[in-house]
């Protein structure tokens, strides 16, 4: 059930020279900047940068919000990718589009565009405010819905680059037996789309956990309570900047660990 | 008219080992896109434009926009480009190398760092001078009156980060008036407190008075008394590494002119 790797085409012989020079030239765009990164880091008193207030309430929060945004991404993103993989209904395509918007859009305009729906005078906050008391910029339900926002499209088209590719005779077989279209969901869909189900929601962690924009523009900059790592490493960069780097480098390492575990896997099943 | 373009990338690839660990790589990053900037017809052959790389404090946007057109004017044969961001960037940009001819800083600090760095080639000059006042949502919903308001705990309070000029003023205002303010977000510059202000999300905040004339009733300013008052002071400076140190002295001049402070003065600074 697990997808095949592609097989490699080995009747080639070398590849040629000009794709391996242009191909190192558009990996030294990516590994530059972070041997430059590494090249300022303070390895000396790391353990003592990384250990500050700032950065401990920064990591909290960042871990707190990323985990969020990738539980309700769960829960309502997959319902979602199987409705665009599974039902036909008119204006599939803009849905399809909607969703993925995220994805391309700077994340400041994706904040500014929350600030004004679901700021305090915002269209729906206003209500949801006079109903409930709620006010979500400037507090960490902010900073979630800013990163799930962001965020819930790798989940979205992952699941649903999986449902729209896997063999529906076993779906089928299932409802011929008489399984209902939720049971059939529950026993059959779901385990066969697992690993890509997985890998979407660690790269929806992925990119929650480093989200940015959208963040300081709909949640604010607050220690403690709206401030994740990424902020922190903007405000510091300047001042502070043997902390900002520091916290650079964490981010660096922990999503170049998940990424490299699952890249293979993503591409093959998406 | 340009007759040629010319694109300069320096890539640092190459590190050193010490004793004590990596030494310092020369991050070339910001740099990079200023030397793009820069490179383009530098020359100062017949018919090709002399441009000048003025790099200049977010809130000086509107009144440096007119200062350019006013100065391209009087000397056609020159073309001003304006590198406007935080004062901090903009002095983090001028020491990792960027070929800038003309920094215009928003505090007095950022320019020191710069002058110690020998990066200069003339003595900063204060041409502007900036008062903060006390920004709240057209109509003053919450009814603020003073600083002491920023202390209510049930209002949605922001200041700039204490990182960027106009945080640091506004901490030192709220200092000198004993408050301790309730702060619900440091916004990383002027204008993004601005626009959270103007939007209603935040109930008062405290940036530059040319900022809030700015947003053309978008936003009310209130005055801080003359006791709490913080002046900020705008110095100027020619760089040392100012490709043709003529023309930048030139626009310094053409700054600190009556000219330049008429248009200033437009824009609500007050002169020096």
């Amino acid at each position: 059930m697990t997808p095949t790797k592609p097989r490699r085409d080995k009747t080639a012989g070398r590849p040629p020279a000009l794709l391996i020079v242009l191909g190192c030239l558009g990996l030294s765009l990516f590994v530059v900047p972070f041997v430059g990164l590494l090249g300022r880091v303070p390895w000396s008193e790391l353990s003592g940068l990384l250990t500050s207030d700032v950065v401990s309430d920064a990591l909290r929060l960042s871990v707190v919000a990323s985990l969020a945004a990738t539980a309700i991404s769960m829960l309502l993103g997959v319902p979602l990718a199987w409705l665009l993989a599974k039902t036909d209904f008119p204006g599939r395509s803009v849905v399809r589009g909607v969703v993925t918007l995220p994805l391309v859009l700077p994340p400041v305009v994706g904040g500014a565009a929350l600030l004004f729906a679901l700021g305090r005078r915002g269209l729906l906050g206003e209500p949801i405010g006079e109903l409930t008391g709620l006010v979500l910029p400037f507090s960490t339900w902010g900073v979630v819905v800013a990163t799930t926002f962001v965020a819930m499209p790798f989940t979205i088209i992952t699941v649903e680059g999986a449902l729209r590719n896997m063999d529906t005779r076993f779906e089928g077989a299932a409802a011929t037996l008489g399984a209902s279209r939720w049971t059939v969901l529950r026993r059959v869909t779901l385990p066969m789309i697992g690993p890509s189900l997985l890998s979407g929601l660690v790269l929806t962690w992925a990119r929650a956990f480093g989200e940015f924009g959208a963040t300081i523009t709909f949640a604010g900059n607050l220690q403690g309570r709206t401030q994740t790592l990424p902020l922190a490493v903007f405000v510091g960069l300047e001042s502070e900047r043997d902390t900002a780097v520091a916290i650079s480098l964490v981010m660096v390492a922990v999503s170049l660990a998940v990424l490299i575990t699952l890249r293979d896997r993503w591409w093959n099943s998406a | 008219m340009r007759s040629e373009h010319i694109l300069i990338v320096t890539i640092t690839s190459h590190h050193e080992i010490e004793d004590s660990g990596f030494v310092w790589i020369r991050s070339a990053l910001s740099t990079a896109v200023l030397l793009v900037v820069a490179a383009c017809g530098n020359s100062n052959g017949v018919g090709v434009e002399t441009e000048l790389l003025v790099s200049a404090a977010a809130s000086l946007t509107n009144a440096f926009a007119e200062i350019e057109a006013a100065f391209e004017e009087a000397n056609p044969e020159v073309d001003v480009i304006l590198n406007l961001g935080g004062s901090s960037s903009l002095r983090e940009q001028i020491l990792e190398g960027a070929p800038v001819d003309v920094f215009a800083s928003a505090n007095t600090s950022n320019m020191d760092q710069v002058v110690e760095a020998g990066e200069v080639g003339s003595n900063p000059e204060i041409f502007a001078r900036n008062v903060l006042q006390i920004v709240v949502p057209s109509g003053n919903p919450a009814g603020v009156t003073g600083l002491a308001d920023l202390a209510r705990s049930e209002l949605l309070i922001g200041l700039c980060a204490e990182q960027v000029p106009c945080g640091d003023f506004a901490r030192r205002a709220l200092a000198n008036a004993g408050v301790t303010p309730a702060i619900d977000t440091n916004e990383p510059d002027a204008r993004a407190l601005l626009t959270k202000i103007e939007a209603g999300e935040l109930d008062a905040g405290i940036t530059y008075l040319t900022d809030v004339a700015s947003t053309e009733g978008g936003v009310d300013g209130i005055d801080i008394p003359e006791d709490e008052k913080v002046l900020a002071e705008y110095p100027i400076v020619l760089l040392a590494g100012a490709s043709s140190p003529d023309v930048a002295s030139l626009f310094v001049e053409f700054v600190v002119s009556e000219q330049g402070q008429a248009i200033l003065a437009d824009h609500g600074f007050a002169s020096p």
